[in-house]
């Protein structure tokens, strides 16, 4: 039996999109079965960002109307043989699809594959509660700014309130030499203000857009980028394993400066 | 604190981060203490069950408010006694 999960954040241009590819990547490349389904119908993406954007024949709207079953409009990834990909509709809205539809679908998928991860629409409104119906499990992606961090709260709030308890987080987009600087929040402010388990922080990365141009995720690329390394790690974390977090940054407080002056710590 | 934090604090000046936290905190105040009438009606609910353990109330005229100010928020709860319980 498999685990749903949305992968979701209240504010647009986090990087739901690319992280839902990028983890489902990382998990077929450790022989998952996986299925992304693109929950934003309307403004379907998570196509282009894993590179099929030419193999979609059938949609979510599609098999949730009964128009074709849910295997014929899986599209199989050009690389990973485990992952398949439900794209949304583009000519829709989203009120094509229902929470009852979404959970129906999520419960039959489960049966066969080991992952299910669900790209939840930017906002709160009838796409978030299609997007989050089916899911047993969540992932919040916020970016260390004031707008992102106030939606991924209220996000917590609308989870918790549909039962949907103990999300974790990922930090996008987090500029170490900034942090340094004082001029971005850190992780320990985001994780103080939000009060939840982070699971992962991605530091921001030209090779994430780069991989996207191209149509595949940045964490297939093994021997490379600080980002798709955060991705693996984030990955084996939702299998359930313990993997310590990438230092980011040096923590630089007078205790630690001192310690190392007296040869205390290393 | 690190030293960079103290020597802003020496210099009078503010790292932007810290601004951001700040702000990030006070709407969050404001964000999670906006409720809906249905909620509020359930804590006043329940209020007045607990109170009225001890007192009798006037539920007709017990208005429960909650007030946001910059940084707090207060719940306010103006209760009319009609008769207090002998304790027991």
């Amino acid at each position: 039996m498999g685990a749903v999960i949305v992968i979701t954040s209240g504010k647009g241009g986090v990087g739901k999109t690319t992280t839902t590819a990028n983890l489902g990547v990382g998990l077929a490349m450790l022989g998952e079965k996986v299925v992304l389904i693109d929950a934003d119908i309307g403004l379907r993406n998570l196509d282009v960002v894993m590179g099929l954007e030419n193999r979609i024949v059938y949609d979510l709207v599609d098999v949730v109307e009964g128009n074709c079953r849910p295997k014929q409009a899986l599209i199989r990834d050009k690389r990973y043989d485990t992952l398949f990909l439900l794209p949304a509709a583009q000519t829709r809205d989203k009120n094509a699809v229902t929470p009852e539809q979404m959970k129906k679908l999520c419960a039959e998928l489960k049966e066969e594959y080991d992952y299910i991860l669900v790209d939840c629409p930017a906002g709160i409104e009838q796409g978030f509660r299609n997007a989050i119906a089916g899911a047993e499990r969540a992932l919040i992606v916020t970016t260390p700014e004031v707008s992102a961090v106030r939606d991924a709260d209220r996000i917590i709030g609308l989870l918790e309130a549909a039962d949907l308890c103990d999300p974790k987080l990922i930090i996008n987009r987090l500029r170490p030499d900034m942090v340094k600087r004082g001029d971005m929040m850190d992780i320990e402010d985001i994780l103080e203000i939000l009060a939840i388990d982070l699971i992962g922080v991605i530091p921001d990365d030209e090779k994430i857009i780069i991989s996207t141009n191209r149509g595949e995720p940045v964490v297939a690329n093994e021997n490379g980028s600080l980002s798709g390394q955060a991705y693996r790690n984030i990955v084996r974390r939702v299998r359930g394993e313990s993997v310590p977090f990438l230092q980011l940054y040096k923590n630089s407080s007078i205790f630690s400066r001192l310690k190392k002056i007296m040869g205390l710590s290393g | 604190m690190n030293l960079r934090a103290l020597l802003n604090a020496l210099a009078g000046k503010q790292d932007s981060k810290d601004i951001a936290k700040e702000r990030l905190r006070l709407v969050l105040v404001h964000d999670r203490t906006s409720v809906s009438p249905e909620f509020m009606e359930q804590i006043k609910e329940e209020i007045i069950k607990v109170i009225s353990k001890y007192m009798e109330i006037d539920t007709a005229n017990t208005v429960i408010n909650l007030h946001k100010t910059e940084g707090t928020a207060v719940l306010e709860a103006n209760l009319a006694i009609k008769a207090i319980r002998r304790p027991g």
